[in-house]
């Protein structure tokens, strides 16, 4: 029997804590295969961010810190710059990156910090039980928008990527989704380009936003979940590369 | 003068000075730029800093020096953003520090708790102006509450060194990176407008290191072992309680081997003086001065505010005495005199805040007036 598929190492062999039809799996699991496909699990260190995704080190089988709620590229930053040789990725949610940390990704992509972002985009606060987010969507329903975001009270969805293009020390930014298996597919290629450019030695920031499903918060099947980054989530995030 | 374990002996201190004036160039330098040299000499690999008065001299000072050592200086967005680099730099077994002064130290409060939470020896130092909010510029020591009483949030401590000089401030620099590296603990050099700010004759050398443990816990690439995990996050039920006893156990090797203080002229004193940084150097020549007038007056000065120097005290309040706390607050450190004092002798309170520096005639004074006529 011919083996298509399987678990690549540096993902690690245990239960998901995540829910059903979350995207964080598959988003751990694409940077586990490029991280071993690039053969770099011996140099990386990895930031978990506060969010869902803060037990990302019991997925991921690097080295890993965990850090507090958008600080992630400042700590990025200590790390890289008092170790060039090393690959620093930080993977982070739309609260804690767009929100609590808007200020830390701004000027880390402002002084064209050598680190690799995977900016997790799912329109919602998943661990806090799913409120607004500065990414939510208007019309949607949230904890703290119980009658859907409206862009007179609470402001519109928030374009973190298109905001951090405009920085000459942005080298690559890339929005992807994880709504198909041609998506996942063209999100490893951005992950893995963003790694490479680090491991080159490229000066700059590369940022990889993935619009990623959160069906429970969504209060939508998985299925649909999928449906909706596709058909309204990339009308206000448009996929593709945007600069680099 | 070095640091000094309950030094009584002036002769031994003076020798010591001598045999340092021979051996080592005296340079005069203010002590934001001695600080920050006793830094590099201590083998600090990275700085983050974020501008902020009166410890300004600091940032610019490291942003020369460090790239001319090959080392890592960040000017950072924030002092927010300035700690977070120093959780990142330590969390990689780097030697990391930042500096600020008293309203930038209040926004590190959150990464000092982290620090505190995952273990991360690091140094934070507090050129403290007056408060609370924007306060002023001038010297102050607004901020001892803050410093010895954790400031974050959490069950946690930090070590905070009070200097009163600037070649005591420089020989902290080292310590504060030795103590952060041995007991993996965030260490806060506690200085304040006039000590960032006065210029004084400095020797700069390096002392023999402790005997440090291994950084094994380091975020180095996991080649060829397992992955370490840097966090301070405890799910599992329990965890974060072993979590706090395996802390406090840290905290309690701390209390009983770390505390530093000097004294003087305590045995016979009917009046004990205590103050620490700048305002134990107004107290010793108020004291000097007291005692010339024949008082029986002599002074502590706690060198470590925490681990605080609570036996010392505690010892000299076994017979009466009336304790004179003298801070540039309006009463902090008084607390934890108090709490050494343990009701056994009077504790009162002079101070004076919000940039205002008590004379040492006005310190005499307030001695003279605990004299017994």
């Amino acid at each position: 029997m011919k083996t298509v598929f399987k678990r690549t190492p540096t993902l690690k062999d245990c239960p998901t804590h995540y829910c059903p039809g979350c995207g964080h799996g598959i988003a751990h699991r694409l940077i586990a295969e490029v991280i071993d496909e690039l053969d770099i699990r011996g140099r990386t260190i990895g930031i978990a961010p506060v969010g869902c995704a803060v037990l990302e080190y019991d997925y991921i089988d690097v080295d890993m810190i965990e850090v507090a709620h958008g600080r992630a590229p400042a700590v990025a930053t200590g790390m890289k710059r008092t170790n060039p040789d090393k690959i620093i990725f930080s993977y982070q949610g739309d609260g804690d990156l767009a929100s609590i940390g808007a200020g830390e990704i701004l000027h880390a992509g402002h002084r064209g910090e050598q680190i690799t972002v995977i900016f997790i985009n799912n329109a919602v606060y998943g661990m806090t039980g799913g409120q607004m987010a500065p990414t939510t969507m208007i019309n949607q329903v949230t904890a703290t928008t119980p009658k859907g975001r409206s862009a007179a009270a609470q402001g519109y969805p928030l374009q973190v990527s298109e905001l951090l293009v405009t920085l000459p020390g942005t080298i690559y930014v890339e929005r992807c989704a994880l709504s198909s298996s041609t998506a996942v597919r063209n999100a490893k290629k951005a992950i893995k380009h963003a790694f490479e450019l680090q491991l080159d030695g490229a000066e700059g920031m590369s940022l990889v936003e993935v619009l990623s499903p959160c069906p429970t918060y969504w209060r939508m099947s998985p299925a649909d979940a999928m449906e909706w980054i596709e058909k309204e989530m990339t009308k206000v995030f448009p996929l593709g590369r945007l600069k680099g | 003068m070095s640091l000094v374990v309950n030094s009584t002996n002036k002769k031994n201190m003076a020798a010591k000075n001598q045999v340092s004036k021979k051996a080592e160039k005296r340079i005069l330098m203010c002590g934001n730029e001695a600080l920050a040299e006793a830094a590099i000499i201590a083998g600090c690999d990275a700085y983050f800093g974020y501008p902020i008065t009166p410890q300004n001299e600091v940032t610019a000072y490291m942003s020369r020096r460090m790239p001319e050592e090959g080392r890592v200086f960040v000017q950072s967005e924030s002092e927010l953003a300035a700690i977070n680099m120093v959780f990142g730099a330590s969390a990689t077994g780097k030697r990391a520090m930042t500096s600020s002064s008293s309203p930038g130290v209040s926004l590190m409060q959150e990464g000092i708790s982290y620090l505190a939470g995952a273990e991360l020896p690091s140094v934070i130092v507090n050129v403290m102006r007056g408060g609370p909010g924007l306060g002023n510029i001038a010297p102050s020591q607004g901020d001892y509450f803050q410093a010895t009483r954790g400031g974050g949030h959490g069950d946690y401590r930090t070590i905070v060194l009070g200097p009163s000089s600037v070649q005591e401030l420089v020989d902290c620099m080292q310590l504060a990176f030795d103590l952060a590296d041995e007991y993996q603990i965030p260490v806060i050099v506690l200085a304040d407008g006039i000590l960032g700010q006065m210029m004084e004759p400095v020797i700069l050398n390096k002392k023999p290191s402790r005997k440090l443990p291994p950084k094994d816990w380091a975020l180095t690439g996991a080649q060829g072992r397992q992955q370490n995990i840097v966090r301070s996050l405890w799910l599992k039920e329990g965890s974060l309680e072993q979590h706090n006893y395996k802390l406090r156990d840290r905290y309690e090797q701390i209390q009983k081997n770390e505390v530093l203080s000097e004294q003087y002229e305590v045995e016979d004193a009917d009046i004990v003086v205590v103050a620490y940084g700048i305002a134990a150097r107004i107290v010793r020549g108020a004291v000097t001065k007291a005692r010339e007038e024949g008082i029986k007056v002599g002074w502590i000065r706690p060198i470590t505010l925490w681990p605080f120097p609570t036996e010392q005290i505690s010892k000299a309040a076994d017979e009466f005495r009336i304790f004179l706390t003298i801070e540039l607050s309006m009463g902090q450190m008084i607390d934890d005199v108090k709490l050494a004092v343990s009701g056994k002798s009077p504790v009162v309170f002079y101070g004076r805040a919000g940039g205002g520096v008590p004379a040492v005639d006005e310190v005499l004074d307030k001695i003279r007036q605990l004299t017994i006529k």
